[in-house]
């Protein structure tokens, strides 16, 4: 039976973000890892391989789905076709956790691939509690949803980040899926205090945490710029807020995100086994 | 022929394939064997290889100088010309593109 | 925002066009969304054409991705689907009119994408096609796997695909091929179709009886061996259905 054994949570423990071509390794020996994250995009075709390969992994993890494509801050309405597919992956999978961004992706019917920019204001606020509100009727299930990360900030906006992600949660009653990543990504482009940032949320609705890598480059001012890369392992400054955030939160399901220059296995479960070290040393 | 003659030598087709064919399960291996298919267009959520600050970096290059000798292995396949009245030119013209499947 | 998502959305795909004054406050950075939309779908391009990609090399085909990109930006976020234009925006292009097979063989890796992600069916047991009756067998419809596509072309598409996916395959011959793709188990599995293949394959799709499309397998080539057909849609686990008018 499907997901007989699943559970109806992510787990307080680590997991990866599911790459194909880890399949035989990761059941073969997936060390600290506990739960696995998709991209739901990525299995949203009719059958083949991918799905044959999710419906095995469902067995044996819980499945937290992670919406790329959605785009929830978008002004059009969001797409009827693309909300069909995602209950109908969430229906067949009843996976542990459905997740999606703060951001828009998608203009006058083209997708452009990139999680884009938001002004933060009443009227975004209104916008993306209306959305957020219809995915969670349409799914019939509550989401999380996920902080940006930002290389430009609008100057018409009136609210914090931290600010505005708390009213949406306490609006919609959404969870939040707080990417630590993209929290010192930001912090270090705009020039605002990480640890600030995460104190500022309420951390009691942070239902899941990514850890990823991010590449330092240089903007065309020659000033230093992080970018979001998703290719790297995870920077020591960010385990450091980790730490400082489960102090604060407790336990959380962690994950690592690995999306280009994807290591073998190896590698990957090593970053799991050293965000699984972060959340162990919370209860000694 | 008859409609039956016809059927028996289908079927005589058919049986003969049946044959030959071993009886394969469909192998449920779920190994990855050909990443060229699965691996293209990959949905992600990270800004991806190849991503620059600069408004005039790598990708927004204008590239309208190229020739036949910079391509890969096109320069290794000598095919004459559709014009030249080739066989391939032949019954299938008019039956090219992608049928309905 | 609607107004102004509309200039975004046009700048990240097309940098002359101008930015609003005062938006930002680091204007110069958002062409760090739109570098990762062009390098995004240009990878995406790339590795969904991988024969293309290697027929062209890599520069010429990152140039045609961005220009394809800019002009057909994806219509859907299944990435896994993108460039059902490439094709034809190939053949388009009068650099490329002395290799008149791209258009051909971006669908060949178009059909191994789709086949790839399409439907699982099992396909029929042997025993129940082996029950037919073969008297009546002119008038069986046969039902074929979701995964099946078929691709004709004047140019050797199946030698181009082979000799750059395979090594030490052979040079390409200067010969029209026929394709089918069948999918066995989980890997699209594309083969050169023999004469009058292609006719009869294409009868089944559109839902002729086994005479007709023997038949329409004739008229294309007469002495057509519909045994190893049979067998190659046997072999390739597309046959998932039977049926008598």
């Amino acid at each position: 039976m499907p997901g007989a054994a699943r559970q109806a949570a992510l787990p307080d423990a680590t997991g990866v973000g599911f790459k194909p071509q880890h399949f035989n390794d990761l059941c073969a020996a997936p060390g600290m890892v506990r739960w696995l994250e998709i991209h739901a995009e990525n299995y949203m075709g009719d059958g083949g391989r991918p799905l044959a390969q999710l419906r095995h992994l469902n067995e044996r993890f819980p499945i937290s789905v992670h919406g790329v494509g959605l785009g929830l801050g978008g002004s059009d309405r969001l797409d009827p076709d693309h909300l069909a597919r995602l209950r109908h992956l969430c229906d067949w999978l009843a996976p542990a956790s459905f997740s999606e961004h703060l951001a828009w992706s998608s203009h006058d019917g083209a997708f452009l691939n990139d999680l884009l920019p938001l002004p933060y204001t009443d009227a975004t606020l209104t916008r993306v509690a209306d959305h957020i509100d219809q995915v969670q009727a349409f799914l019939g299930r509550r989401m999380l949803l996920e902080n940006p990360s930002s290389y430009v900030s609008f100057t018409e906006s009136t609210w914090t980040e931290p600010a505005f992600l708390a009213e949406l949660s306490r609006r919609t009653g959404c969870g939040l899926l707080l990417d630590i990543n993209n929290v010192f990504v930001s912090a270090c482009n705009l020039g605002f205090s990480p640890q600030a940032y995460v104190e500022a949320l309420p951390l009691d609705q942070v239902a899941e945490i990514h850890l990823g890598g991010h590449e330092a480059q240089q903007d065309d001012q020659g000033a230093p710029v992080l970018i979001d890369s998703h290719g790297a392992p995870v920077a020591d400054p960010v385990w450091a807020l980790l730490d400082h955030t489960l102090a604060r939160s407790g336990p959380r399901p962690v994950l690592i995100e690995w999306d280009n220059d994807i290591p073998d296995w190896p590698v990957l479960a090593a970053e799991a086994g050293r965000a699984a070290r972060a959340l162990g040393s919370l209860s000694r | 022929m008859s409609q039956t003659a016809k059927s028996l030598a289908i079927a005589g087709a058919l049986g003969a394939a049946l044959s030959t064919t071993l009886a394969s399960s469909v192998d449920a291996q779920t190994k990855e064997k050909c990443f060229g298919v699965a691996l293209a267009g990959q949905n992600d959520c990270a800004a991806g290889p190849g991503t620059t600050c600069a408004g005039s970096s790598t990708v927004d290059y204008q590239g309208n100088s190229w020739k036949l000798v910079n391509f890969g292995t096109c320069k290794d396949i000598a095919l004459p010309p559709m014009a030249d009245g080739t066989p391939r030119h032949g019954a299938l013209k008019a039956l090219k593109r992608d049928l309905p499947s | 925002m609607s107004a102004r998502e509309e200039r975004l959305a046009r700048n990240l795909l097309d940098p002359a066009s101008a930015l609003p004054e005062g938006l930002f406050d680091r204007p110069g950075r958002f062409a760090i969304h739109r570098n990762t939309v062009t390098a995004s779908l240009i990878e995406a391009l790339c590795t969904g054409f991988p024969v293309i990609t290697r027929l062209l090399g890599d520069g010429v085909m990152k140039d045609l991705a961005l220009r394809f990109l800019r002009a057909h930006p994806p219509s859907s976020p299944l990435l896994m689907l993108y460039g059902e234009g490439f094709p034809e925006f190939l053949e388009a292009d009068t650099r490329l009119a002395d290799l008149g097979y791209l258009g051909d063989v971006a669908r060949l890796d178009l059909a191994l994408r789709h086949a790839y992600h399409a439907a699982d069916a099992p396909p029929l047991p042997a025993q129940q096609l082996a029950a037919l009756p073969p008297d009546r067998l002119a008038e069986v419809h046969l039902d074929l796997a979701p995964a099946l596509r078929l691709l004709r072309s004047p140019w050797p598409i199946f030698d181009i695909w082979r000799f750059n996916t395979e090594t030490n395959a052979p040079a390409p011959r200067a010969v029209a091929q026929d394709v089918l793709i069948t999918r066995p188990a989980y890997d699209p599995l594309p083969q050169p179709l023999p004469p009058g293949g292609a006719g009869f394959v294409a009868a089944l799709l559109q839902g002729a009886p086994l005479g007709e499309a023997e038949d329409r397998a004739r008229a294309e080539a007469a002495d057509v061996d519909l045994a190893a057909l049979f067998t190659l849609l046997l072999q390739g686990g597309a046959i998932i259905g039977a049926s008598l008018t």
